[in-house]
């Protein structure tokens, strides 16, 4: 219960904070997401309280773009490039490696909450293709051996 | 006066009527889905298309979108017209194979199955034509639905597939429906809707029951007229 009064509490100020419009609709939902990682549903339901908008408008819009989430993600989220020019160097084989390597598939998340996968389509890096990002970091020209470096490294910083 | 031909017939309709009403008005028939006397226009089931001709360009257009023109040439039967009629109706039909009222226009239409249009099994009836959200939020006020996800993942509901708490079980979603895709079961005093039984109000003179109590509280709240004065059936006011 003060869960859940928090994260309403929490995303009132985030709609107060872009003007308590629907106009910042888009915003708002991204600033929920960077807060709880994911977009929860009292929080959909406080913010289309708040910004005097049907709930049913705010699913649409959460639904609607993909880089919107509603399922809780880890803490590390790995967004593979599917666009034309990765896929033509070899994206695929990426993803299977790290769906291999991680356990999971594309919109799943592991189990120690570590690592979320999700596919994406062109991250406007296509030069650097095939392209991972990570976080907010861009791996370009990616390997299957940089693909084991890369995630050692996250699970050794995670052992600190 | 807005005076135009329409497959070489001379015609005039008021400004502002739409190309559907004005070649309607004149007896001839178009196909349509979406196009709907309680919703706004959305252009969403392509159907009603024909060829209109200014100077020497034609396309295609939605006729129940475009409004009369002055000099207009309207063909609602050119090859062009009927190719692309046929297109949509086997899209359709590849969409909800199910629904009796998409087969019924196909059979009309004479478009029968493609082979090469693999037959969706998991969409239902629904044509995503958007009307019922639109008579939810701009006649009905509630908001209650939504067409969620998007591509080939987009859906009608609920929110979460939840029971709505802001639904109030009215049906105007069923009503506008063009394809009978929502789902509606009364029973004595209950009525199913998007997933929520509805307790029904019986009238206070008749006994008859006859629309969902949230419906009536709503109304109530809406307009201000006394609850009591509402739970009198139409037929007994
Ligand atoms: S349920 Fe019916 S009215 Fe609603 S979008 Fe689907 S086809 Fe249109
Ligand atoms: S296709 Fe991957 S960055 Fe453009
Ligand atoms: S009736 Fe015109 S697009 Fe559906």
């Amino acid at each position: 219960m003060t869960k859940a009064m928090s994260v309403a509490a929490k995303t009132k100020q985030i709609v107060k904070k872009h003007g308590n419009d629907k106009s910042g609709m888009i915003a708002v939902l991204q600033d929920i997401q960077e807060t709880f990682n994911y977009l929860p549903k009292e929080a959909l339901k406080a913010a289309a309280k708040a910004m005097k908008v049907p709930f049913s408008r705010v699913y649409e819009a959460a639904t609607f773009y993909t880089a919107f989430s509603l399922k809780p993600r880890g803490k590390n989220i790995v967004k593979i490039c599917l666009g034309t020019a990765c896929h033509v160097r070899g994206a695929s084989a990426l993803q299977d490696k790290f769906e291999r390597t991680l356990g999971i598939k594309p919109g799943e998340t592991t189990k120690d909450n570590k690592f979320s996968l999700e596919t994406v389509n062109c991250v406007g890096a296509c030069a650097l293709g095939p392209v991972v990002v990570i976080n907010t970091d861009y791996h370009g020209q990616m390997t299957m051996k940089k693909i084991d470096k890369i995630i050692d490294n996250i699970n050794k910083e995670g052992a600190q | 006066m807005v005076n135009f031909t329409v497959d070489g017939k001379n015609i005039s309709a008021p400004k502002g009527t739409m190309l559907l009403e004005a070649i309607r008005g004149a007896g001839i028939s178009i196909p349509t889905l979406c196009a709907h006397e309680a919703v706004s226009r959305s252009g969403a089931c392509r159907l009603c298309v024909v060829e209109i001709k200014k100077g020497n360009r034609t396309r295609i257009v939605t006729s129940c979108l475009y409004g009369v023109e002055e000099g207009l040439t309207v063909n609602t039967k050119s090859d062009r017209v009927l190719n692309v009629r046929r297109l949509v109706m086997e899209l359709l039909l590849a969409r909800c194979p199910e629904s009796e009222v998409l087969q019924k226009l196909a059979k009309e239409l004479c478009v029968e199955p493609q082979a090469r249009f693999v037959a969706d099994t998991d969409k239902g009836k629904c044509i995503l034509c958007r009307s019922c959200v639109r008579v939810c939020e701009e006649v009905v006020g509630v908001s209650a639905i939504g067409l969620f996800a998007r591509g080939p993942h987009k859906t009608v509901g609920t929110p979460y597939n939840e029971k709505s708490d802001a639904c109030i079980g009215c049906g105007a979603c069923v009503y506008v429906c063009p394809t009978g895709h929502i789902e509606m079961t009364s029973t004595g005093d209950k009525r199913k809707i998007w997933g929520r039984t509805f307790k029904m109000q019986a009238c206070s003179k008749c006994g008859k029951f006859f629309a969902p109590a949230d419906q009536l509280k709503f109304i109530s709240r809406k307009t201000g007229t006394p609850l009591e004065e509402l739970k009198i059936c139409t037929e007994c006011r």
